[in-house]
């Protein structure tokens, strides 16, 4: 389905350039692990739950780890040996640290036996979250699942319990992706909130057991409404990592995944955040979870027709860096935005390019569509029209996963109706334009093919500057979303630690390899 | 005297449209609920014109009204930010003439707001609607701090720039939690003894000139404003109070 005739060697330029800028990367983020790294590993290995001050377990053994100098070998080889050395589970030898009765780094070093402690521990894990992932596919064999474009809402109250009844409506009203929206700052929490939580502002602390009470009532909705449900949960912020494996465990289905955001929204620190990134997105493609991209976020802040090369430039980058974290395509849910200004003349051309563009370029990806929030001006009216645009422009370039636009955005958090009013919308222009896409070839050389030649030059000028600059520099001179940030700036930086030599942590390997999944 | 009603399709009669939800199922009885509480709101000539299953257990309606009450237009008074429009060009020439240096502005999304949309408008190089942003103006140093920016840094980060104004964007806000954070930035500002040196605006959706000034700010601006709008009350202000 191939209808804008695009240039296909500046594709493959630009794939090239975007592949050379993640290699350079990936000898950085190689070298390193991070404390939320590790408390991945110390979470994989079955350690949660809290101490008597609320403070969680795998930041404990962490922490534990960070006094004795013991980061650079890895939480790994310290948990297994203390299991051994003790003849204890990993939960016992964090319990008897959080009670102050052991220092990881100062058990003797086990004669014999770490290494397979560390495998048996890893594929513990790795059985939990393939079975995960197992339970999905049978599930959608067996209950079926909406059609793409997947309509994708939110629901943020705050409490759980409200937020599942809300998202029990939305499926009802014909939902087919439920994201539970974060509360505000938990991407700069340096730790992940434990068990079920009811007061959050604008959204739901993302926790383990929010995410299985969540899971549980989808399914349950699902089972009803006889499509599979699929759930959302952000694995941003400073525990990219944990909150992925929190998502494997608890068999999310889609995650925000996306470093860039972190970093330039987020004032994160780069280095920090993309060496998480990189552990997080293996979790992710090892679970069979979808990721999604941020590029969308750019054109909130930059304007949509300049800047639009520069999401496409960012969506090739974030293919390749799934990649190399052995993400299939079909689990490429890259982003980008219907945010040009509905006064423009031709507008809709534009949108209609930018979607169809990066449809050609990226065929496999379930592309993550969102909708115009920038220009949302609390005319709900027009909103609901606007909205009704881009749902046309979706539906007609077929994207993967659709945000539905809210005809209240910039006013509240949405109203019970609003949801519903949002996918009587997509429903009803989705279902009479479903085959549109089929019907309709492009004018050769007219403003709508024009238009995505242009964006596809200028993100390949701009991926030539960046391969020659490297992906860090760009950032410090503000390429994307016209925010610049610092190297050895931003939040968690702290929290990066050189990895020994002797270095260890299983899961790369063993998840990359496809361990228990069955070969490729 | 001037009594005004709403104007449907004939002079004073008083149509109003409604949209609600429901917590319970679609039915006849629901829709009768319905017809009642707008009943109870004092409306008259109740029809409910849509029902739909808006998911478990939650019912959507339209409606149609009409209200008898009515207000004297004559009579309404509104507080407004009192400032001469200046455009770009004139806000960088009053600055030039009447201040002689460049005005230092800072602007965040304080407390939890994460929505950098309105800020954005207002201080981004490219602005909004076409007008520039403040960032552009030549004799303006304007500083976006972001979003999630708490009181306590906005205030640390002012007094380091020497800003003469502080502009502070809420936006989404969850159960009025902007009321509280807004508060909190004036007494902070007030026992630091900053208060009098300072131009102080706060913007949003949810925002008017009236509530600004009861929370003690020196101007509110809502939706719709445009840089310049902002650009014009701050070098006036300063003139006006003699900030120099």
């Amino acid at each position: 389905m191939s209808k804008l005739n695009l240039d296909l060697e500046k594709v493959t330029r630009a794939r090239q350039a975007a592949a050379h800028v993640a290699a350079s990367l990936q000898e950085f983020i190689a070298g390193h692990t991070t404390v939320a790294v590790e408390r991945t590993v110390a979470r994989l290995f079955g350690i949660d739950g809290v101490d008597s001050e609320g403070v969680p377990l795998p930041n404990l053994v962490v922490e534990d780890l960070v006094r004795g100098g013991g980061m650079g070998k890895g939480a790994a080889f310290y948990i297994a040996n203390a299991c051994v050395a003790l003849n204890a589970t990993p939960m016992e030898v964090a319990t008897e640290l959080a009670l102050g009765r052991l220092t990881l780094t100062k058990v003797q070093p086990a004669p014999s036996g770490v290494k397979e402690a560390i495998s048996d521990l890893a594929h513990q894990a790795l059985q939990k979250i393939a079975s995960g992932r197992r339970e999905r596919e049978r599930l959608l064999a067996e209950v079926g699942e909406g059609r793409q474009p997947y309509l994708y809402v939110i629901v943020a109250t705050g409490n759980i319990y409200e937020d599942v009844a809300q998202a029990k409506a939305a499926v009802r009203a014909g939902a087919d992706i439920v994201a539970v929206i974060r509360t505000t700052g938990q991407s700069l929490l340096d730790y992940v909130p434990y068990g079920a939580t009811t007061e959050g502002f604008g959204g739901t602390y993302a926790t383990q057991e929010n995410f299985r009470i969540m899971r549980q009532a989808l399914d349950e909705a699902g089972q009803e409404a006889g499509r599979y449900i699929r759930l959302v949960n952000y694995a941003s912020g400073l525990c990219m990592p944990e909150i992925a494996a929190m998502g494997a465990l608890e068999r999310l289905d889609v995650m925000l995944n996306d470093a860039l955001y972190g970093i330039l929204f987020r004032d994160i620190n780069m280095q920090r955040t993309l060496v998480d990134q990189h552990f997080s997105r293996i979790i992710n493609g090892y679970a069979g979870i979808i990721i999604n991209t941020g590029e969308d976020n750019y054109l909130t802040t930059a304007d949509a027709i300049e800047s639009a090369h520069t999401v496409l430039a960012s969506q090739f980058i974030n293919e390749q860096l799934a990649h190399l974290a052995s993400i299939p395509d079909e689990q490429l849910g890259l982003g980008h935005a219907f945010e040009i200004d509905p006064a423009l003349e031709d507008g809709m051309l534009l949108e209609i390019a930018q979607a169809q563009m990066a449809r050609q370029i990226f065929p496999r990806a379930p592309l993550k569509y969102m909708p115009p929030t920038k220009h949302m001006t609390g005319d709900i009216f027009k909103g609901q029209a606007m909205n009704a645009m881009f749902n046309l422009t979706s539906i007609l370039t077929q994207q993967g996963i659709h945000l539905l636009g809210m005809m209240t955005e910039a006013i509240h958090t949405p109203f019970l109706q609003d949801r519903y009013l949002a996918l009587e919308n997509a429903r009803y222009v989705m279902n009479t334009a479903r085959s549109l896409g089929d019907e309709i070839q492009f004018v050769a050389g007219g403003k709508i093919e024009r238009r995505a030649n242009e964006v596809l030059d200028k993100a390949l000028a701009l991926l030539l500057q960046v391969e020659k600059n490297g992906l860090m520099e760009s950032i410090e001179a503000g390429v994307f979303a016209d925010v610049k940030r610092g190297r050895f700036g931003g939040k968690g930086l702290e929290g990066v630690v050189r990895k020994a030599p002797d270095y260890v942590n299983p899961f790369p390997e063993l998840m990359q390899s496809r361990t228990l999944l069955g070969g490729r | 005297m001037l009594e005004i009603r709403p104007y449907g399709d004939t002079e004073n009669d008083g149509a109003i449209q409604l949209s609600f939800t429901l917590p319970v199922a679609k039915s006849e009885e629901a829709k009768e609920a319905a017809k009642q509480l707008v009943l109870r709101m004092g409306l008259q000539s109740v029809s409910v014109v849509h029902m739909a299953d808006a998911g478990e257990n939650f019912t959507f309606f339209v409606v149609y009204a009409k209200t008898d009450v009515a207000v004297d237009f004559a009579a309404i008074s509104v507080p407004k930010v009192d400032a001469l429009h200046l455009s770009y060009y004139q806000v960088n020439d009053y600055i030039r003439r009447e201040i002689g240096r460049k005005v230092v502005v800072v602007g965040a999304c304080t407390g939890t707001d994460a929505h950098t949309v309105g800020l954005d408008a207002i201080m981004n190089m490219k602005g909004y609607a076409g007008e520039y942003g403040l960032e552009r103006y030549p004799e303006l140093v304007a500083v976006n701090l972001g979003s999630q920016v708490p009181n306590e840094t906005l205030i640390s980060r002012a007094i380091e720039l020497q800003a003469d104004a502080i502009l502070v964007s809420q936006v989404v806000t969850q159960k009025d939690v902007h009321i509280p954070n807004l508060t909190e930035l004036v007494e902070l500002l007030e026992a630091e003894k900053l208060r009098d040196r300072l131009v102080l605006v706060c913007g949003g959706p949810r925002i008017s000139h009236e509530l600004a000034i009861e929370l003690g700010f020196d101007a509110g601006f809502g939706g719709g404003t445009l840089p310049p709008h902002v650009a014009s009350f701050i070098v006036q202000e300063m003139v006006r109070r003699g900030i120099k």
